[in-house]
Order: structure tokens, then sequence, then C-alpha cells
């Protein structure tokens, strides 16, 4: 009988998804040379991530809505229309064959942001022209005072007061009870805690949820669909979930920075407990979607951490030991955790080091890649660096340069992936095409 | 109790400059004289921003506190507070653009080193940029941006500067995550600032006379 997951080792979880990846059940392959192709780009990433010599260097660069402006869209377009989104992200893969692609969800559903009066990001055609992509409104949706209500029942915080603040068409959900006022029928516990759902305004977020609901359906198909097509195409997809750092769930969208960064100095420990009270919350965020996309790789951006936005001091009392709890749980359930570091790290390298060997890839903006490269070699799988701004404005040339250099400082033994510093949008396709042919040039391990 | 509010704000002790304040106005000090030594409190926390002492939340709680301090003082102002002497400086997040926290620490470093700045806020409007230069005679222009969207956006905005004629007389500095000197000469700015420390030392190179 085989084993269930809960009777499973770390190591045979993530055998268990690493198989899974290498062969992805359901997918029916274009041809026998895709299939190659596809399990060779799996290994490529793996033995990088395993600190293994690959056979070359893995490239991925990280794509925003660059696959919209290849194929001369908005991001509104691809936003509002999943037939435009399916077309346009798939051309530019098979186009310039990179050995991942980063799927579709860069794309969220605009429809259903729109049903739910979504108020924290501004999206294209809504609060930012439809040729740049969405941004977050960073703001206080958790006030000062509500640290307690977060930590008693960070469940029942966010569908009473977080949601409706977040998310317009939801506000009757403020009147619901707790769930777990349904114990039992003596005494009408269970009959009154579903009283608020009588109540017009419950009703009608329930039905705004529902709407959303259909909407979600619609996308979460063509996910489905372009992760199956990709991979029939001989393409994996490099993330297999994601979850944050509970620094940056805190600060980034219920406290926003000013909110988390003076909570630092009024409420630490009030603030510390939330972030222990978030991490196993994120842990099971990044495990659920790796197991049921069937690939280990779970994406940790990281925001408020960078240098110079938090003392040495800070980022080891706040930051750190939470981030580390939440990649130690999630190499527990078998995944890679792929924190992304947004920014410089260069303060932080030395802290970061202490990891179990082989089960992290670092990924890279504006860091010291020589440095990251020596101090986490023997640790880590690191990636990325790749200028953004070169992407940008540079010549092929110059794209081309760049990646040598960074193959020179990084890639020898093994144990990197070439990445863009940032994800790209509208950079001039050539460019992109250079990172990935120079990357197939410069990297072959011999 | 220590009377030093200066050393309360740059310790960044909160209570203790609340209280401070609040005793100083008590007593019927003057108002003027609070804020300036408020002020000279802030001017610490940039020394020890700027030496690698202080890091962005310290800015931030320090502008918390000094808020405070304000609203406990304001009250009691009659007439205005004194001018900034050390030159016109115009902040904006360009157009498309919404990220403020860069910007915001640029905007609290320039005033702390007593430039009078004009904060625009984001998302700001090429047209809206020029017409502020136009109406101030600001000489300085700062422009922030974190995606890479803005380098489009910093480049139209600077060439609409020229195209008004004002370009000759300001010296256009950009910002932001992703700014090299590859976005500099992209966009057609004079320079860029790596962090806001590099903002002020430009802002003070370029007003000094």
């Amino acid at each position: 009988m085989e084993k269930t997951w809960d009777a499973m080792t770390p190591d045979e979880r993530k055998n268990d998804l690493v198989g899974k990846w290498l062969s992805p059940p359901g997918v029916k392959f274009n041809s026998p040379q895709t299939e190659k192709e596809y399990k060779g780009r799996v290994q490529r990433i793996l033995d990088a991530a395993n600190l293994k010599k690959p056979d070359r260097v893995p490239v991925f660069p990280m794509f925003g809505f660059f696959g919209a402006y290849y194929s001369g869209y908005t991001p509104y377009d691809v936003m509002y229309d999943y037939d435009k989104l399916m077309k346009s992200f798939s051309k530019y893969i098979t186009e310039l064959q990179p050995d991942a692609h980063g799927s579709v969800t860069i794309s969220p559903p605009g429809k259903l942001h729109e049903i739910i009066d979504y108020k924290l990001y501004a999206w294209p055609g809504h609060g930012v022209p439809k040729e740049v992509s969405y941004q977050c409104l960073e703001g206080e949706y958790m006030k000062a005072n509500e640290y307690d209500a977060l930590i008693d029942d960070p469940t029942f915080y966010f569908l009473t007061t977080w949601l409706p603040r977040v998310m317009g068409a939801l506000d009757g959900l403020k009147n619901l009870s707790p769930f777990t006022n349904m114990t039992e029928m003596y005494g009408g516990f269970t009959a009154a805690a579903y009283v608020p759902f009588g109540l017009p305004p419950v009703k009608a977020a329930l039905k705004a949820m529902m709407d959303a609901g259909d909407e979600a359906l619609k996308w979460i198909g063509t996910v489905g669909a372009y992760g199956a097509a990709m991979a029939a195409a001989g393409f994996p997809g490099f993330f297999g979930g994601g979850t944050k750092a509970p620094f940056d769930t805190i600060g980034d969208t219920l406290r926003g920075a000013r909110g988390i960064m003076l909570d630092m100095y009024r409420q630490p420990n009030k603030l510390l407990r939330a972030l222990e009270q978030f991490t196993p919350i994120m842990v099971k965020m990044g495990v659920a979607n790796a197991k049921l996309n069937g690939n280990p790789i779970v994406f940790i951006p990281l925001h408020k951490g960078a240098d110079g936005f938090l003392s040495d001091e800070q980022f080891k009392k706040f930051y750190w030991p939470t981030l580390k709890d939440l990649m130690d749980g999630l190499i527990a359930e078998g995944c890679i955790p792929f924190p992304w570091a947004e920014g410089g790290y260069n303060t932080r390298l030395k802290v970061i080091k202490d990891a179990p060997r082989g089960k992290i890839i670092w990924g890279f903006d504006t860091t010291d890649m020589v440095e990251a490269k020596r101090l986490l070699g023997d640790v880590a799988c690191v990636g990325g660096n790749m200028s953004i701004a070169t992407l940008s404005v540079g010549t092929p040339d110059d794209v081309k340069a760049a990646i040598k250099k960074l193959i020179n400082d990084c890639a020898k033994g093994g144990g990197y992936i070439m990445m863009s510093g940032a994800v790209i949008e509208n950079a001039p396709p050539a460019n992109v095409k250079m990172m990935i042919d120079a990357t197939k040039e410069f990297g072959v391990y011999k | 109790m220590a009377k030093d509010l200066s050393k309360a704000l740059a310790d960044l002790k909160e209570d203790e400059a609340v209280a401070i304040v609040q005793e100083k106005l008590d007593a019927g000090a003057d108002p003027l004289g609070i804020l300036a030594e408020a002020g000279k409190g802030m001017e610490t926390v940039g020394a020890r921003f700027s030496k690698g002492e202080y890091f962005i939340p310290d800015l931030v709680y320090s502008g918390e506190i000094l808020k405070k301090v304000n609203e406990l003082v304001k009250p009691k102002l009659k007439g205005g507070t004194a001018a900034k002497t050390g030159g016109k400086v115009i902040i904006a997040t360009v157009a498309g653009d919404i990220h403020d926290i860069g910007k915001d620490i640029v905007v609290f470093m320039l005033d702390v080193s007593g430039f009078q700045v004009y904060d625009m806020g984001v998302d700001v409007p090429i047209q809206k940029i020029v017409d502020k230069i136009k109406e101030t005679g600001a000489t300085v222009v700062g422009l922030s941006g974190f995606l890479t969207l803005a380098y489009d956006a910093m480049k139209q905005t600077i060439e609409a500067i020229k195209k008004a004629g004002l370009r000759e007389k300001t010296k256009i500095m950009i910002g932001g995550g992703q700014i090299t000197p590859e976005i500099v000469k992209y966009t057609g700015a004079d320079d860029y600032g790596k962090d806001a420390l590099e903002g002020v030392a430009l802002a003070r190179k370029w007003l000094a006379k």
C-alpha cells in the first residue's frame, strides 16, 4: 500500500512532488521529442536546486505581462479576455523557448475584482491606464488596535473585518457570527449563528462571492489549460505554489509599511505574536498549491526585509525568524522554498545562510551576486540579478555581455539559475530572446 | 525630566517628546521655539540615517512623533513658520506609477536638510510637473518610479520639460529601485540617486551658489 502523506518523511514528500513534476499526471505530450525536452528542463532546474551540476544553466526569465506586450496586447486585454491571455502567453514561450513558464496567474481576472469591488489594488483600466500592470494601494486595512482580534481568530477577523474593507461588495460579512458557535442544537447555538445569513446585506455579499466564483472558475480553467498545453509542448511551470513571509503579509496588505514600522516601536510583542500566528497559515498556503499542482517549488516574494528597510537587529528580530520557520515548514512538507528577494539583500546574506543544504532556491534582484554565491553557494541554489534596466533599455549585445558575466560569476559547479532581477513587462523581445539564447550558449557545463 | 526635546525626538522617545512639549506649552514657551527644537531633532535623525545608524522605520517613526508635536503646537501658533532656505525642489512619482515609499524618504531627507520641497504625490501627469516648475520657479526636479514602466514616463516628462523651454534651467534627477546609469541616459535626466542620501547630495550640488 502507498504511504499516506502524513506517514511520509520530508524527503519522501519531496520525491512524490518531484515525481509528479517530472511526469505530470494527465498530460499528453505533443511528441516524444517534447516529452524529452520537458523532462530535460525539469531535471535541469532540479539539479540546480539540489546544488548539482545540470547539463547547462537553466534559464527562467521572471515574466510579468511580457507575453501580452509581445503579442501587441495590453495588460487590460489579457486580464479581461482569457483567449487573448492563453494565446499571447503561449506564443512567447513556444517562440523564445525558456526552460520554464511562469503560468498565467500573473494576470488575475479583472472582472472578478470588479464584482467584489476590490480596493487593495489599482489595475489596468481601473485606477491605472490599460497599458500598465496592476499596483498595490497600500494602506492600514487593519487598524493598529486590531492585533488581539487578528491573533485570537485570524479567519474570523478576515471574514468580518478585513474582507469587508478590502472588498466593497462583501461589506455584509461584517454581520457574521463565528462559525465556531455552531457547536450543537441545544440552546439554539447553531440556529442563532445562522441568523446573519437571513439578512439582506449578508445575502448580497454571498451573491457577490458566488458571482466572483463563477468568474474564478472560467479563469482557473484557462490557468489549467495553459499549464497542460505548455507541458505538452515541452515547457514545465516553474511555480508549484506561492506564499508570503509573515512580516510581508502583515506589512504589505494588513498594516501597510508605515503601520508595521510603527508597530515595531509601539507594540512589538503583539506584532511578534501575530507573525507567529501567521506562520503555519502561510506554510499551508504554499503547500496546498504545490500538492495540487504536483510541483515542489513555492514562490515567496520578499518585500520589506530588503537592505535599508529594516536595521540588522530589526531584520533578525521581526523578519527572519518567521521567514525561516516558514521555509523550514515548507521543506518538512517536501517543498522547495523559492524566496525572491526584491531590492538589495547584501546585508542579509550572512543571516539567511542559516539553512539546510540544497533545499532552497534564492532569487535575487540587485544583490551583489559574487557575494551571494560566495556566502550562500554551499547552502542554496542562487538565481536572478539579470538587470531589468539592461533588459528594458539596453541592446541585445549589452544583455549578452551581462549574461556572460553572470555565468562567470555564479554558475561554476552548478547551483545557479538564470533569472531576471525583476519581472519583465514591456521589454524589447530581442533582449529577452538574447537572455535565453546567451544562457544556452555560455551556460553549458562541460 | 530632561527638557531636551531635540534629543528625545532624535532618540525616538515618543512619550518623552510629547510630555516635554506639553510641559513647555503649559509653561507658556514660544511655540516657534518648540518647533525649532523639534526641527533640530529631526536634523539629527537625518544625520543618523546618513551615517547608516538609522533605517527607514526610524525615519517613519520620527515623522510620526513630529506629527504629534505639530498637532500640540499648532493651536498656539500665531502667524506662519519660518520659510526654508535651502532652495526649491519638486518631487513626484511619474505618471502611471503609484509607489510612494521611496519618494517619501527622499522628501523627508530633503526636508530635514533644509530644502523647500514640493511633494506632488504619485501618478503625477506630465503637464502638472511642467506647470509646477513654472509656478514655483524650482530649478531642481526629482522624478521617482518603482516600475519599469516609469522609464518611459520619466523620458516623456523630461521631453515635455524640454518642449516647454524649461530644460536649460532645470536639473533633473531620477530615482527608484530599478534605476541605473543606463536609465539616466535613456530618459535624458541629469543624474540619479541610488538612495535618498545621493538625492540630497545632488540637490545640494545643484543648488549651491
